[in-house]
């Protein structure tokens, strides 16, 4: 039987670490528990629910900060900074239904936990890049805080960055302060249509080494291009290659325009206005193209997620297409692979997907499948003996008795 | 400033610990004459120094590896070294320890355009990469001013910083992978031509953590397109709140500058009697904003600041109409250091970063301070991202000045904590803020991260006696204090 422990406040947070680890008894800490199909499922009868522990505590648009419990809603964080003109440049995704759940779940604890980015991660980085400082309980029962509130601090070692990213295997996170963005005034997005993936990836990379500022770059072959919700790219009949161009009014308009010449050998080129192009990279973002929900016959497959030096995109994905029966689209200028595998033969696609990764340089994460596939495949890709080696001494350091989140990034 | 204590044993060693060091380094590596070891007494910070035990410049990670190893089994300390330029005393060497200095390792390895990276050797310096580039209008973004002599490596252990970091982020935005030699000589890459990490982001970690985790032998670093523009705004103030409110107000209107910079009147005379820039005298306070972008976008955001600032009581707006213009507005601000130089026999420059909107404030603290301790202050700031530069006036050469110097800096940077800032913006803490570390953290903050430390180097032997104020030992440091008592624990919810 599961305990569920809802704290409220950061001492109650630190009062159940405590009790876990006098008991020695495993806690899995959860936000909106949206992402729990990620990574290996926690071995733990306690539940550590922080969607309580909630509440803006901070926020000064003029300063570009913001503070929030880790529990707070991240849809409440938008809401509030889109009062302001402002925004998480990094564009987070809605990941719930990417594992069947309901969107607007998570939590801002979940979002750095994992550190999630949308498709501004080319230009803007991503949610480890605008994560200041935070206050946690290490899994040593004990409070402490690293970074701060100012976006220009080298004050001590870069915590920050190690939590981001940790899935809550080191400490458990109880306020967190940010940097936030002024949101673009406009966003327009340019398109080519009926591209193959190798030149889809040139055109994405000529768009990026142009001076026009492109803040999302994206590839939907033809299959994936007809399960968008937007009518132009649903109804194109084509592969889709996208470019976002977002700022100032004026400054959007010349450059799309300057986008367009500069593409023009790619072929003829259209342009979505804010609506539509707002959905389009929303769907990018949330992998919707990918999910079972469209049509359906996406459903059981394995969802991937690939992170290669943007030029090898296209080859990585050949090599596996060869192979295997797939679908797929690139986002990050082809440096972001989203594969979607049959769920059969999990092993033999695994070594075949982690091998083409490897061989370029990268990572192969797996982002959901069946709960057997979950137990005989690491989520996250291996590392070298070295690193492991490191990232076990790590976890000691944290969480000596291991009563964090266990097993979850084996 | 105290040190860990030479260990005897290892100085009694110094002949054979050479001839080792001169195993691994063939030829003229390994220097252990005075002369020789002289110019790696000090960094930046000149008003420390401490000649080291032996000076080594390898040219391979296969030497950095054994060099390590040997290091590690024999006990003996390793202080790594950039170009020296580091103004907290992070390359501080040590009576007992050996310098390894990465000068040799001076190569850019690739340019890859296709994925907008370079990867370059640790000690090729910062400009160095953008002047690689440069021809095919590719730039490398972080620009700390002493970008002409500073080395990547450098760059990667103090995670610089410079005019440009609101808008183009630090070197932890732009470095996407390094190799890395720990100190038992293990080799390990983290990051690469690809984003993001597979585990834990220990990229991100290594990345501003004052060479005390492993030694960096190679950096990927991302490669940027030039804006097609860019233009200056020189904006003059009555007082220092109309010129830290008109930066609000930027930023409030959604307006990120490339650059954005604030001076204080001892500041704007000390830059306009050495450099001319055309500087106006009368106002208390400038304002040097840049914009950058294409031409259209960078036009209609010259007309917004202008607007902000007329509407803050701006006194002098004057837009750059010239590349050569917008040079000379900035060459004033960029020859400040050495401005104030002119006007002073020594200075000692501050790094603080506050919350901007408590800039007028620390100003007028700063002031009384300054009288306090009967020394002049000058201030420059990058104002977008609050990291303030005080220059305290001093002269060595007169008794208790320096003294009185540092323990004016100390209560400056104490006020930017109380004021909800942190102690180091930029210049990293070294040995120079090693001591403050409790102003801003607990014990039990500096013990978490005393032991990410014990992680990378459990014997403490890599560049010890920075950052930390008291040295623990890694055993000491592991033992878990279980808390007994479950008082808080049944009142919480439940379901």
């Amino acid at each position: 039987m599961t305990d569920t422990l809802s704290p409220t406040s950061a001492e109650d947070v630190l009062a159940a670490v405590r009790d876990a680890l006098a008991q020695e008894s495993p806690l899995e800490i959860v936000g909106g528990g949206t992402k729990r199909g990620w990574g290996r499922s926690v071995k733990s009868n306690r539940v550590l629910d922080l969607s309580r522990l909630s509440g803006v505590t901070l926020y000064e648009p003029e300063e570009l900060v913001l503070s929030a419990k880790a529990g707070t809603k991240l849809a409440e964080i938008k809401a509030l900074l889109a009062e302001h003109k402002q925004m998480l440049a990094f564009e987070p995704p809605e990941f719930a239904p990417v594992y069947g759940g309901p969107a607007g779940r998570q939590t801002l604890g979940g979002i750095i936990a994992c550190n999630l980015a949308g498709p501004r991660r080319i230009k803007a980085g991503a949610a480890r890049d605008h994560f200041l400082g935070f206050r946690a309980v290490s899994g040593r029962g004990e409070p402490y805080k690293a970074g701060g509130r100012v976006m220009k601090n080298v004050t001590g070692y870069d915590l920050p960055k190690l939590l981001c990213g940790s899935f809550g295997t080191l400490a458990v996170m109880t306020d967190i302060t940010l940097k936030v963005l002024p949101a673009p005034e406009k966003a327009r997005t340019v398109l080519i249509l009926g591209l193959d993936d190798a030149r889809a990836c040139e055109a994405m990379a000529a768009a990026l080494n142009s001076p026009h500022d492109v803040s999302g770059a994206a590839h939907l072959p033809r299959a994936v291009a007809a399960r968008s919700g937007v009518n132009y790219v649903h109804g194109a009949g084509h592969a889709v290659t996208a470019l976002r161009v977002e700022g100032f009014g004026p400054s959007v308009e010349a450059r799309c325009q300057a986008l367009r010449a500069l593409l023009k050998r790619f072929g003829p080129s259209e342009e979505l206005h804010t609506m539509n192009s707002g959905a389009l990279w929303r769907e990018i973002r949330d992998v919707a193209p990918l999910l079972p929900d469209g049509p359906g016959e996406s459903a059981g497959r394995d969802l991937w997620r690939l992170s290669v030096p943007p030029a090898e995109g296209a080859v990585a994905v050949t090599a596996m297409r060869n192979r295997t029966d797939t679908d797929h689209y690139f986002d990050w200028g082809g440096g972001l692979v989203w594969l979607a595998v049959a769920g059969t033969a999990a092993a033999e696609a695994t070594s075949l997907i982690r091998g083409a990764v490897a061989l370029r340089g990268g990572h192969a994460t797996l982002i959901r499948a069946s709960p057997a596939t979950r137990e005989i495949v690491p989520a996250f890709h291996p590392v070298s003996n070295a690193e492991a080696a490191i990232a076990e001494r790590m976890k000691d350091a944290f969480d000596p008795k291991s009563i964090l989140n266990p097993g979850r990034m084996d | 400033m105290r040190m860990p204590a030479p260990d005897e044993r290892v100085l009694a060693r110094r002949a054979e610990i050479a001839a080792a060091l001169r195993a691994i380094v063939p030829g003229e590596g390994v220097i252990d004459t005075e002369e020789g070891r002289r110019p790696f007494e000090c960094d930046g910070l000149t008003a420390y120094r401490q000649l080291p035990m032996l000076v080594v410049l390898p040219e391979t990670t296969a030497q950095v590896s054994e060099i390590l190893k040997y290091c590690k089994r024999e006990g003996i300390k390793v202080v790594p070294r950039g170009a020296g330029t580091s103004l907290s005393g992070g390359a501080l060497p040590l009576a007992d320890g050996v310098l390894l200095g990465v000068a040799k390792f001076n190569r850019i390895l690739e340019i890859d355009y296709a994925n907008r990276c370079a990867v370059v050797q640790p000690g090729v310096t910062n400009l160095a990469i953008t002047q690689a580039v440069e021809h095919e209008g590719f730039y490398y973004a972080p620009d700390p001013s002493s970008q002409i002599a500073c080395t990547i490596g450098g760059n990667v252990a103090e995670n610089s910083g410079g005019v440009h970091c609101l808008k183009y982020g630090l070197t932890a935005n732009n470095v996407l992978g390094v190799e890395l030699v720990m100190m038992d000589g293990a080799i390990i890459r983290l990051g690469g031509k690809h984003l993001d990490a597979p585990g834990y982001d220990l990229l991100g970690l290594v990345i501003g953590s004052e060479g005390m985790l492993g030694v960096v032998t190679e950096v990927t670093v991302r490669l940027l397109k030039k804006p097609a523009t860019a233009r200056a705004v020189l904006l003059g103030f009555p007082s220092n709140e109309a010129a830290g409110d008109t930066v609000g107000a930027i930023i409030a209107a959604g307006v990120i500058p490339g650059g954005m910079e604030m001076m204080d009147k001892p500041a704007i005379h000390a830059a306009e009697d050495f450099i001319h820039a055309g500087y106006p005298r009368d106002v208390e306070a400038l304002l040097i904003v840049e914009l950058d972008g294409p031409a259209v976008e960078v036009d209609d955001l010259v007309a917004r600041v202008e607007a902000i600032a007329r509407g803050k009581g701006a006194t002098v707006v004057q837009v750059s109409q010239s590349d050569e213009e917008r040079l000379r507005f900035w060459a004033g601000r960029k020859a400040a250091f050495p401005a104030v130089g002119r006007i002073s026999p020594d200075y000692y420059c501050m790094d603080g970063t506050i919350p901007r909107r408590r800039l007028p404030e620390v100003l007028t603290k700063t002031a009384a301070l300054s009288a306090k301790y009967g020394l002049r202050v000058a201030n420059v700031f990058h104002a977008g991202d609050g990291n303030l530069h005080p220059l305290i006036l001093y002269d060595a050469n007169n008794p208790g000045e320096l003294e009185r110097a540092e323990a004016f800096g100390a209560e400056i940077l104490k006020l930017c904590v109380e004021v909800g800032g942190v102690l180091t913006g930029e210049h990293g803490v070294g040995v120079e803020k090693r001591d403050l570390m409790p102003a801003m953290f607990d014990e039990v903050d500096l013990a978490q991260q005393e032991r990410v430390k014990c992680v990378f180097d459990p014997d403490s032997l890599l560049n010890p006696g920075k950052v930390f104020p008291t040295l623990h030992r890694c055993a000491e440091l592991g033992r878990v204090h279980v808390h007994g008592g479950q008082t808080r624990f049944a009142d919480l919810p439940r379901f």
